[in-house]
């Protein structure tokens, strides 16, 4: 089976600080991962660098066996089906939910293509599919800057699902929520793997929990453990790292 | 489509500018005791230019969030390129009497006519130009910097410097646009003289098309869904980019759309004030537009359009009764909108309408 993203022997530091230190990762097509660690792992640089925002002193990322990642930017690896949901909910405040979908939602990107886009009956069908989804239809018309901050994350889910991509990047998406809503993040995170490869970085062992996939520990740049999360929580190394601090 | 670029604020300036565009041609030309004196035509004329100018920074800086501090460049080298073609009209008729030679040309000791010169004794050639050179200035200057990622502040001065780099190189004698003095003594365009009222008139209407034309072609632009991955870029650049939207070349687009509206302002402004010269690439210049478009209100177009004439009309009424007050009042002006009114004059214009017409809902209620 090949892997939607393998990374090899990754290291990046900034000013002498080795922000990745030899980090190497496969994602299969269709898995869903948690990636946990303590503040500075590099869980935000592994997202970076396999973003393309940031390029990696060395090693090697590649998209579906086949793609250089390290060598594209971020507008060319959200094309090719790299969706990133930030820590912080990033939405366009000003614009209304529905074109805050509209602008997400799978088209060519061109400039001139995008003076002359129409929003047709699909588009139009798309964004209330996804509006059903992330709950926010009687919000449609509202500027998203009018959304809780619950609201928020969901309607950032809901774009990057709206960019049909093959793998989703997610930060901390449980941040700000309720119980209630972080258990219902959890299961929309379970029902979208299969279809697309999901990565979580998450802080909150409960929400890791839900998710009941394989669990990734970072430290220092570099995995510390990977299995389970009954088989990572009983690593000693692990207890150590997150007790110590 | 139509309905897609004129909303309601939209429909009333183009019908107060439609009725400016009939009105003062009559009352100048055809009204017996000419109610409209002629210098006010061309003082009218010019705010429009102004107008069309405060336009296109909003198109770049309300929409997009760069904030240029050297479109008056822009502005400046559209008038330079109509100033040329309007050089090149005088012919023989010049102090000098020289066929070709523009008087300054002959005064420097110059032979022959600057390759660069070439081809402007075509209108229509001028008329390209006019759109083609702020083009490509902006195209090679935000090439460079939107690729290198410049943005908010750094943005902000290094277009200042250009616009202070292009002054002080027009100043110049060698580089052949007439240096300290500009371009001035024109005669004629298209064959009309530049001094007689029909003409006078004629640019105050192809003002006001402009200006309509301007003020439609940027709704076009910022009604679509490009001009929505402009406010996205705005508000949050880096979350555009992980769309797959790739920043720089939109900000381009807009960039050199807005350069050429203003070259376009600036080439209607030469021929109705009669002089084009290196002080219009001051850099306080276009920190004026900046005021205009932020007095008006940022990101709504029609009032930065309103913004200018409100700014140009004090400026001409200010100057002539207290001169020494006048920069005093802009910058009070300034100060005042930027704490009292954020969103600018038609901004708070329409909350006041907004609550003007709830009231009488509330009291039937």
């Amino acid at each position: 089976m090949s892997s939607q993203l393998f990374l090899s022997g990754v290291s990046k530091s900034f000013d002498g600080f080795k922000a990745i230190n030899n980090l190497s990762m496969v994602i299969e097509k269709g898995e869903l991962r948690a990636v946990i660690g303590p503040n500075g792992a590099g869980k935000t640089t592994m997202m970076d660098i396999i973003t393309g925002k940031t390029r990696p002193d060395e090693g090697e990322v590649y998209w579906n066996d086949a793609i250089d990642l390290t060598r594209l930017d971020e507008a060319a690896t959200a094309r090719l089906g790299v969706g990133r949901k930030f820590q912080k909910p990033t939405v366009i405040e000003t614009l209304s939910v529905a074109d805050n979908l509209n602008l997400a939602l799978k088209a060519d990107r061109g400039v001139f293509s995008t003076l002359t886009a129409r929003t047709g009956r699909t588009q139009k069908t798309e964004i209330n599919r996804l509006l059903a989804l992330i709950c926010l239809s009687d919000q449609r018309s509202r500027p998203a800057a009018d959304l809780s901050h619950g609201q928020k994350q969901w309607l950032e889910i809901g774009m990057l699902l709206a960019q049909d991509p093959a793998l989703l990047l997610v930060d901390e998406p449980a941040a700000g929520m309720t119980d209630a809503e972080t258990m219902r993040t959890a299961e929309l995170l379970r029902n979208i793997a299969g279809e697309r490869s999901v990565v979580v970085v998450e802080h909150d062992m409960q929400f890791v929990a839900a998710l009941g996939c394989k669990v990734t520990v970072l430290h220092q740049g570099h995995v510390l453990a990977e299995g389970s999360l009954d088989h990572v929580s009983a690593n000693p190394e692990v207890v150590e790292v997150y007790l110590g601090r | 489509m139509l309905a897609r670029l004129i909303d309601t604020r939209m429909a009333v300036f183009l019908a107060v500018l439609f009725v400016l565009t009939v009105a003062v041609p009559l009352g100048n030309l055809v009204i017996a005791g000419q109610p409209v004196p002629s210098y006010v035509v061309a003082l009218l004329g010019k705010y429009l230019t102004y107008a069309l100018l405060a336009v296109a920074l909003d198109l770049v800086w309300g929409y997009c969030g760069i904030l240029s501090l050297g479109h008056g460049a822009f502005f400046a080298l559209g008038g330079y390129a109509m100033g040329m073609h309007l050089m090149r009209e005088i012919g023989p008729r010049g102090v000098y009497g020289d066929p070709v030679l523009p008087d300054f040309m002959v005064f420097l000791n110059w032979k022959e006519l600057p390759w660069f010169w070439l081809g402007f004794d075509s209108f229509w050639f001028a008329a390209l130009m006019v759109m083609v050179v702020p083009g490509a200035l902006a195209f090679v200057f935000g090439w460079f910097a939107f690729r290198s990622r410049v943005t908010g502040v750094y943005l902000s001065i290094i277009t200042q410097a250009m616009t202070y780099a292009l002054m002080l190189a027009f100043f110049r004698n060698e580089m052949g646009f007439g240096g300290n003095n500009g371009l001035t003594d024109f005669k004629d365009i298209l064959g009309f003289d530049l001094q007689a009222d029909t003409t006078r008139a004629g640019l105050f209407v192809a003002a006001a098309v402009a200006l309509a034309a301007g003020l439609l072609l940027a709704r076009y632009i910022t009604t679509s869904k490009l001009g929505k991955v402009l406010v996205a870029i705005r508000d949050a650049e880096s979350r555009t980019r992980f769309l797959g939207y790739r920043v720089e070349a939109f900000k381009l687009f807009v960039f050199v759309v807005s350069a050429m509206m203003a070259g376009v302002a600036g080439a209607i402004y030469t021929p109705l004030v009669g002089i084009i010269n290196p002080g219009e690439f001051s850099p306080a210049n276009s920190i004026e537009i900046v005021i205009w478009v932020a007095l008006g209100g940022r990101g709504t177009l029609v009032g930065a359009a309103m913004g200018a004439i409100i700014v140009a009309l004090s400026r001409t009424l200010l100057t002539s009764w207290f001169p020494e007050l006048w920069l005093f009042a802009l910058g009070g002006m300034f100060i005042l909108v930027t704490l009292v009114l954020p969103q600018g004059i038609l901004g708070a214009v329409e909350a006041g309408l907004r609550r003007v017409r709830r009231r009488p809902r509330e009291a039937a209620a």
